[in-house]
């Protein structure tokens, strides 16, 4: 039993947590390609720029003395660092992407933008924090949480901290916020018509600029979300997100770009197909070595642990040749 | 007219690296130059993709990569302690199974020609895949193991000539180009260009985590030049100063002959047929194919093209630097960059994409000592106005040019969104 609460730690845990940053980043990126039919490379930076937003509010939040003993400052301050995200990436759109919209730039040219934002936001964040890295806990502690499991013979306990249980609640709620906001709202069934057929929504009355601010709007929060889950989860750095912004790609392209929900099942996909890969199997088989034919070695991953990220581009990679417009469906340009 | 500006524009570029050689020194601007000669051929490289083709690499640093590390096998000393061990039978063993591997994952992909079909072939398919993976493991890690602790820590080289390395990394890039454009080819520029990001960072981790292959992050020097180095000079008698300068001008003047030559074929090439054939591609792949080309075939060869020149200069960079690192490698500076320099010279003007290559380069290195100049006068400034001055200018300084190179793409492609030498197309009247 013990080996399997091991397995719980180490898998569903750590695979529940990395499949909501993963999925909270590609819903945005999946948004932005249906809406805007352009693979939103600054992405990754725009939830670095969303986290270092929350680091200065959180810390500003402590300055002041606003601080409560249940919740970590950095999820207070969270719903404000994602307006202000929101608005910053409204700024984005309006500086860089729309001019070249208005042009009609081919999508190839949007991508092309989005890596001079990429270059843009990385070096103003480097150039004003430097390269060093930033916890949110300086002041106050990561509350682990451990619950006993009540069996015979079970020693260990089921692990987890504060945040990460917060995390997740925080996608949940987010998730289904989005999922009413789509099937409910007027709005949200233009932002799906534009999705399906952008010409088509505009002739039957559509506004699709307001389509447009709304996507970013949304983008640009729950960027600010992920990049702060995943600083409170691990440590802030300005390189932060630049390494994640690939496996959420994959998760994106893996659920169908274009496709909300498909990016939520890939993000999910992703997160726990990278946590089984690294996971050491030998702790599960250890009870039952006397019954296999072969000695159990010390380590036995399916990679290496260094080989973490590139399991989420073998995926993309087998799921392009396989099918490539994703698991469900996917827009195209 | 274009030819016109764009003369004014290369003897401006020159001027420009007069001025700058005045500020640094010519020992200074002589190494520059050596390194953005090496990069205006990868950017020629990347011309050939993305200008000619309309193939969105972005896996550039995987080539890179892959020159290095074979320029690095090719012309390091013959480490005697890993031969003379169990360590070259094991890895041959370990080749075999892959070699074994290979043939099982063909079987089962020809499956159908003894009647395995549909379903049942993916499955033997599937099968196939995970036994070749664990054939492969069980012979690759005790090898692995086995050379990084007794085998003498990691394979070495060859003591060859350096130029053959570079050829080497030509062949190396170019072997692997052809595989991951077989896999990856067939899919849309935005996929297109996730995918081979990808392939790059799988390169990337492969490279830096094989410690037996590359030595990994413990990093391999010196790797030999092909020319004199200053050492071999001063042991003529030339003074030290005197010897770095013209050993990195000896340098300079092999890396120029083999631009040269790659120009004179890639411009050469893009004024034939095959060039004419390489835009029509381009422009409209539907009507291309409808003429009964084989667009996904020259897909293939122009990604391969390409990916040798990128691979001879990613092998000319490291045997000049003498050091293969391949923690050091970064999608910003081996990637980004390139892109950069042929969107900012022109996609598909080769003399586009080399202007635009020295000129980047040369922003590149110099932001960082301007913006330190820039933040001490302003920390000067401020400290006057009592506000204290900027901590840490150094650290800060170096991480302007990531914004710079941000700032450039964007004001090209706002206001020069052809590039400052922009292709010319000709046409028949």
């Amino acid at each position: 039993m013990n080996e399997l609460i091991f397995f719980f730690n180490n898998v569903v845990v750590a695979g529940v947590v990395l499949g909501s940053i993963y999925a909270v980043g590609a819903i945005g990126v999946t948004l932005i390609f249906g809406i805007l039919r352009f693979a939103h490379f600054a992405h990754g930076d725009m939830m670095t720029m969303g986290a270092f937003i929350a680091f200065l509010l959180a810390m500003a939040a402590t300055a002041l003395g606003i601080t409560t003993p249940i919740v970590p400052t950095g999820f207070l301050v969270l719903p404000v660092a994602m307006i202000l995200a929101a608005f910053i990436a409204l700024g984005l759109d309006k500086g860089f992407y729309a001019p070249l919209r208005k042009r009609g730039a081919r999508p190839v040219t949007m991508l092309i933008a989005s890596i001079g934002v990429t270059l843009i936001i990385q070096g103003a964040i480097r150039l004003f924090f430097g390269s060093g890295t930033y916890s949110f806990f300086q002041t106050e502690q990561k509350q682990l949480i451990r619950i006993p499991v009540p069996l015979e013979g079970v020693t260990r306990t089921i692990n987890f901290t504060q945040p990460q249980l917060l995390m997740v609640l925080c996608t949940a709620v987010a998730v289904l916020a989005l999922h009413f906001f789509l099937t409910r709202s007027r709005l949200g069934k233009a932002m799906r018509a534009m999705a399906d057929n952008a010409d088509l929504a505009q002739v039957s009355g559509i506004n699709t600029k307001l389509v447009v601010r709304v996507t970013w709007i949304i983008a640009g929060s729950l960027a600010a979300m992920a990049g702060t889950m995943l600083a409170l989860d691990v440590n802030l750095k300005p390189d932060l997100a630049f390494n994640i912004v690939l496996p959420i790609f994959a998760a994106a392209i893996v659920g169908g770009l274009g496709q909300s929900y498909g990016a939520i099942a890939g993000g999910f996909l992703i997160g726990f197909a990278e946590t089984l890969a690294i996971f050491n199997w030998s702790v599960l088989l250890r009870p039952i070595a006397g019954a296999l034919p072969f000695e159990l070695p010390a380590t036995l991953a399916v990679v290496p642990t260094e080989y973490k990220l590139t399991v989420a581009f073998v995926i993309l990679v087998v799921v392009l040749l396989w099918r490539p417009t994703g698991i469900f469906k996917g827009a195209s340009s | 007219m274009i030819a016109r500006r764009s003369l004014l524009m290369f003897a401006g570029l020159f001027v420009l690296f007069t001025i700058i050689g005045l500020f640094l020194g010519a020992a200074n601007i002589s190494l520059l130059l050596v390194q953005s000669f090496a990069y205006a051929l990868i950017a020629l490289g990347l011309n050939i993709q993305w200008g000619y083709g309309g193939l969105f690499n972005f896996g550039i640093m995987g080539m890179l990569m892959l020159g290095g590390a074979a320029v690095t096998f090719i012309s390091y000393p013959v480490n005697a302690q890993f031969w003379g061990s169990e360590g070259p039978l094991m890895l041959g063993k370990a080749l075999m199974a892959f070699l074994a591997g290979f043939l099982l994952v063909w079987a089962a992909r020809h499956a159908d020609r003894i009647g395995i079909k549909g379903r049942w072939k993916t499955f033997v398919t599937i099968i196939a895949w995970i036994v070749a993976y664990i054939v492969y493991r069980s012979q690759i890690d005790p090898a692995a193991a086995y050379i990084e602790t007794a085998g003498g820590g990691w394979v070495g080289g060859l003591g060859l000539h350096p130029v053959l390395g570079w050829l080497f990394g030509g062949v190396l890039a170019a072997g692997v180009a052809y595989v991951v454009g077989k896999i990856c080819l067939g899919l849309r520029t935005d996929y297109l260009a996730i995918a081979t990001i990808g392939i790059s960072e799988i390169i990337r981790a492969l490279l830096k985590n094989m410690d037996w292959l590359t030595r990994g992050t413990l990093t391999v020097s010196p790797i030999s030049w092909p020319t004199p180095i200053p050492q071999d000079l001063q042991a003529q008698g030339v003074s030290i100063s005197d010897s770095f300068i013209y050993a990195r001008l000896g340098f300079l003047g092999l890396v120029i002959v083999i631009l040269a030559v790659a120009f004179f074929l890639v411009q050469r090439a893009y004024g034939g047929p095959w060039g004419r054939m390489m835009r029509a591609i381009r422009d409209n792949h539907i009507a291309a194919g409808s003429m009964g080309k084989n667009v996904t075939r020259r897909q293939l060869e122009i990604f391969v093209l390409g990916s040798v020149l990128m691979g001879i200069g990613g092998a000319m960079l490291v045997s000049f630097q003498q050091i293969y690192d391949p923690g050091a490698y970064q999608p910003i500076n081996h990637t980004f960059l390139i892109w950069v320099m042929v969107i900012v010279g022109g996609a598909g003007n080769n003399w586009g994409a080399v202007f635009g290559a020295l000129l980047i380069y040369i922003t590149w290195m110099i932001s960082d000592p301007l913006s330190q100049w820039l933040f001490n006068n302003v920390s000067n400034w401020s400290t006057d106005m009592g506000w204290g001055a900027i901590p840490e200018i150094q650290s800060r300084a170096s991480q302007m040019r990531v914004f710079v190179l941000g700032v450039v793409i964007t004001i090209a492609l706002r206001y020069a969104p052809r590039g400052l030498i922009p292709e010319v197309v000709k046409r028949e009247a």
